[in-house]
């Protein structure tokens, strides 16, 4: 204590990431309720909420409510048409569960007091090595032993190919690594951000840039939450193209 | 002045590994930029290309997550 | 008291463990519970689509496609229906300004006709005019010659007379006529 007084700053921006039992107790089991099965529930509460009462009166003329959700519908149902063509249309109910789950829980994250799911490496390593699994499997599946075609690219010169074969095979087992932490990291870094900033509202002088500096960043991690939804899910439409379009590419 | 050496490499390689963040936003810059200048000798082509600007930008800015990471994991988990 | 836990941990290198306060994320004794969560909250979310949701937008949104369809086909429908109307009206528009002139051709040879006539009329009648007046004149011319005819009678008379002879009315008006012939 004595050197955090010394310091002037008691900052822990790691502190709004901890997962702690929702009711009580230390161990924390597989099946405890913590705050991640909390938010988790609300995000799903939320999604229901839009995409269920929302559409219930399945109005000719939209509602307000009925209207986003169908924005959405169209947003994903678009990105998936164009990016994996016309074969991909069939997995557009599971990239539509990842952009809603990534973006509702980016956005209740940034309530106050709230937990983000989606800035723990936890949930989306397991987010980006479905997709992966699911990418490399299907692309069996559907091309047998041409999928490995994707690493030879024949638009090169013969003799560099290896060479880029080696660099292409690197990059695909790269994917998931950079898919996850980027969701991740982006989330964490810009809570955090926020967090240390506002420790600074302590020192007097500095609290009204303080307030500043929270609003705009705040404004911009809302920016984040939704290009971030929206990178993975064209990321997981890029990756899933590779498997479905064959290895034409 | 507590602490030891070790604590000292610690904050200095954290540090030194936000550096990493500048090549990212150069990156994210760069690519933005380049669409903003291509976007405004054909402005109708743009909208089309707002997918690869965003996956281009994701790219050069996991490059730049992943040093923020490093930094991360100096600074907690060292 | 967190730092000092942190530090405490972090000089004795026992990190990772579930009281180290450092990253979070990296505490893996907490990863089989947001994994699990995580499936839980997948699949709920995935049913939700794929039972309700993704049906019911896809059907509304199919269902106003129809309706738009067909609103548009019933605009077009009644655009031709107003092309019609138009093209009709512009016909009667046609055949009005044709009668029109057909009128207008006709009561103009009508008031020519009348014109001719009432011309033709004035025309006979100063014809007329001119015939009587010009018998009148040569009645006039045929009544003064007479009376020259006469004058010379009496005076060849008078002056026979007077030179002494006994003048024969017979023989002075043939002389006369005679004369005034030649």
């Amino acid at each position: 204590m004595a050197e955090e007084g010394a310091s002037g700053f008691q900052i822990h921006p790691m502190d709004q990431f901890i997962v702690k039992p929702l009711f009580g107790g230390d161990h924390i089991a597989w099946y405890t309720v913590t705050n991640v099965t909390l938010w988790m529930g609300i995000a799903v509460v939320a999604i229901a909420a839009l995409l269920m009462l929302g559409t219930r009166r399945r109005a000719i003329v939209p509602s307000r409510s009925q209207s986003v959700a169908e924005l959405l519908y169209g947003f994903i149902h678009n990105m998936v048409e164009e990016v994996t063509g016309h074969d991909g249309v069939k997995y557009f109910p599971y990239v539509m569960t990842l952009f809603l789950f990534i973006l509702f829980s980016n956005l209740l994250g940034l309530l106050p007091m709230s937990f983000t799911t989606t800035s723990h490496v936890a949930v989306t390593v397991v987010l980006a090595m479905m997709v992966f699994l699911g990418v490399t499997i299907l692309g069996f599946v559907k091309n047998g032993i041409g999928f490995l075609g994707m690493f030879w690219v024949t638009s090169a010169p013969l003799a560099i190919r290896p060479i880029l074969a080696v660099i292409e095979v690197i990059s695909y087992f790269v994917r998931p690594v950079s898919h996850s932490i980027r969701l991740a990291g982006n989330l964490m870094a810009g809570h955090a951000v926020i967090k240390v900033i506002a420790g600074f509202a302590t020192l007097a002088v500095a609290s009204p840039v303080v307030i500043g500096a929270v609003t705009a960043i705040y404004a911009l991690e809302l920016l984040v939450a939704c290009v971030q939804a929206y990178v993975f899910t064209i990321l997981t439409c890029v990756y899933l193209r590779d498997a479905v379009g064959g290895a034409h590419h | 002045m507590e602490g030891d050496i070790a604590e000292m490499g610690k904050f200095i390689g954290a540090g030194l590994a936000t550096m990493g963040l500048g090549g990212a936003g150069i990156g994210v810059g760069h690519i933005a930029g380049n669409f903003l200048a291509g976007a405004l000798r054909n402005p109708s082509a743009a909208p089309g290309q707002m997918a690869n600007l965003f996956v281009g930008i994701a790219f050069a800015e996991a490059l730049g997550i992943f040093s923020f990471l490093i930094a991360l994991l100096l600074m907690f988990a060292v | 008291m967190a730092t000092e836990a942190h530090d405490a941990a972090a000089t004795a290198g026992a990190h990772g463990a579930g009281e180290a306060v450092g990253m979070p994320q990296l505490d893996f004794s907490t990863w089989p519970n947001q994994i699990f969560w995580l499936l839980v909250t997948l699949t709920a979310i995935y049913l939700i689509l794929t039972r309700v949701a993704i049906p019911r937008i896809g059907a509304v949104l199919a269902e106003r496609r129809g309706t738009i369809t067909n609103d548009l086909a019933a605009a077009e429908d009644l655009k031709q229906k107003a092309l019609e109307a138009e093209a009709a009206y512009n016909e009667a528009l046609a055949t009005a300004r044709a009668e029109a002139g057909k009128i207008v051709a006709k009561a103009r040879a009508d008031i020519q006709a009348e014109l001719d006539v009432a011309t033709a009329k004035a025309d006979a009648e100063i014809d007329a005019k001119t015939a009587v007046s010009e018998q009148r004149i040569a009645e006039i011319r045929a009544g003064a010659l007479e009376s020259v005819t006469e004058v010379a009678k009496d005076t060849t008379k008078e002056l026979v007379a007077a030179l002494g002879g006994k003048a024969d009315a017979k023989t002075v008006n043939a002389a006369v006529s005679a004369r005034m012939k030649g």
